[in-house]
């Protein structure tokens, strides 16, 4: 055994090395993201999970030992699922004054969401953990992956359509309305925070800082709605 | 700082012991991003210590689901017997879900609010 591979002995059995990899890897295809002129397809998270999936399996590496490392990113997920009522709470003004609309496009929004990816994913033959995984991919994923978990879905499964639908809601959301001829930013943002989460979110802001907030403060409801919504939907549909 | 973390963890906490004693079907986190959403509403305004902690956390959201998106590895048959429904579904569905709401939101804005930007 050569020195190289000894160190690598070494370093894989400790949690150092997968977190330090995440990590960096993900600034790695930031800066990648950036350099394209944030195309969407270079989308980072997209990117880094690639590029660690390759790893992985290049090197023969268990998800779980990989996981002993990285799992200290994942922990913040928490936290940072409390923190989005802070931006939440930014938008309190327009929330009061809306809210009636608000709350009837968040409704239906939410059940066009989850319905929409029951019936096509039916209609196309998925079932069980597939199927039920794929139900709260248009909510953040802390949220999505809390729902996933209680409903008997997977939640990394879950992580993984979650990712791909923000980045696809993203890609094609404004140049889909637009194409429709609906112009209005308030509407644009808030349909691109249910349909696509932090992603379409991000997106937003690109186009504006009203359609931003908006975007923001749609993400958050939906998250908490769809919550409610999942749970109810798959008892009701006997899944 | 620690303030806002230790802050955030409880609230964590918080939450996840009421989804234990009640049995909510909600995740603990959601739970406590309720209670402190309406915690500043009452409030009125968010402390400025919490709002740097959030906007730290929260500008790097997408870092946080790397680990969790990496889980693919062990889903790879799953998902390449299937890669075609779960394609078509998940950029359907987005595209669904986007244009029905844009537009409901629309339609039911008083005129006042509407804005036809031209962007």
């Amino acid at each position: 055994m050569n020195a190289i591979t000894q160190i690598w002995v070494y370093l894989a059995e400790q949690p150092l090395l997968w977190l330090t990899l995440t990590v960096g890897i993900f600034w790695l295809a930031q800066q990648l993201y950036r350099l394209a002129g944030d195309f969407p397809l270079l989308n980072p998270v997209l990117v880094s999970v690639a590029v660690l999936v390759v790893l992985l399996l290049a090197t023969g590496t268990p998800y779980h030992e990989y996981f002993d490392g990285a799992q200290f990113i994942s922990f913040l997920l928490g936290p940072a699922t409390v923190a989005l009522a802070v931006p939440l709470a930014s938008q309190a003004a327009t929330l009061k004054r809306l809210w009636l609309p608000i709350a009837i496009a968040l409704t239906v929004g939410s059940l066009t969401a989850v319905l929409s990816a029951l019936a096509i994913g039916t209609a196309l033959g998925l079932r069980g953990e597939m199927m039920l995984s794929m139900l709260p991919k248009s909510v953040t994923t802390p949220i999505a992956m809390g729902i996933s978990d209680q409903i008997g879905g997977s939640p990394s499964l879950t992580a993984v359509f979650v990712i791909l639908t923000g980045i696809v809601g993203a890609a094609i959301g404004i140049p889909l309305l637009r194409v429709l001829g609906l112009r209005d930013p308030v509407a644009k943002g808030f349909a691109l925070g249910v349909g696509s989460h932090g992603i379409g979110t991000a997106r937003a802001f690109e186009h504006s800082d009203r359609a931003g907030a908006f975007s923001g403060l749609a993400m958050g409801l939906n998250g908490a709605l769809t919550a409610i919504l999942v749970p109810i939907i798959v008892w009701l549909a006997g899944l | 700082m620690i303030a806002s973390i230790a802050a955030l963890l409880v609230l964590q906490l918080i939450g996840t012991i009421i989804i234990r004693l009640t049995g909510i079907p909600l995740p603990g986190p959601v739970v406590g991003m309720l209670i402190l959403f309406a915690y500043l509403l009452w409030r009125g305004a968010t402390p400025h210590a919490l709002e740097g902690t959030t906007k730290a956390l929260l500008s790097n959201l997408a870092l946080l689901f790397v680990p969790a998106g990496v889980g693919i590895i062990t889903h790879l048959h799953g998902v390449a017997a299937h890669w075609i429904a779960l394609s078509v579904t998940l950029i359907a569905s987005a595209a669904i879900a986007i244009v029905v709401t844009g537009f409901t939101l629309h339609w039911l804005m008083p005129a006042a609010e509407k804005d036809h930007g031209s962007a």
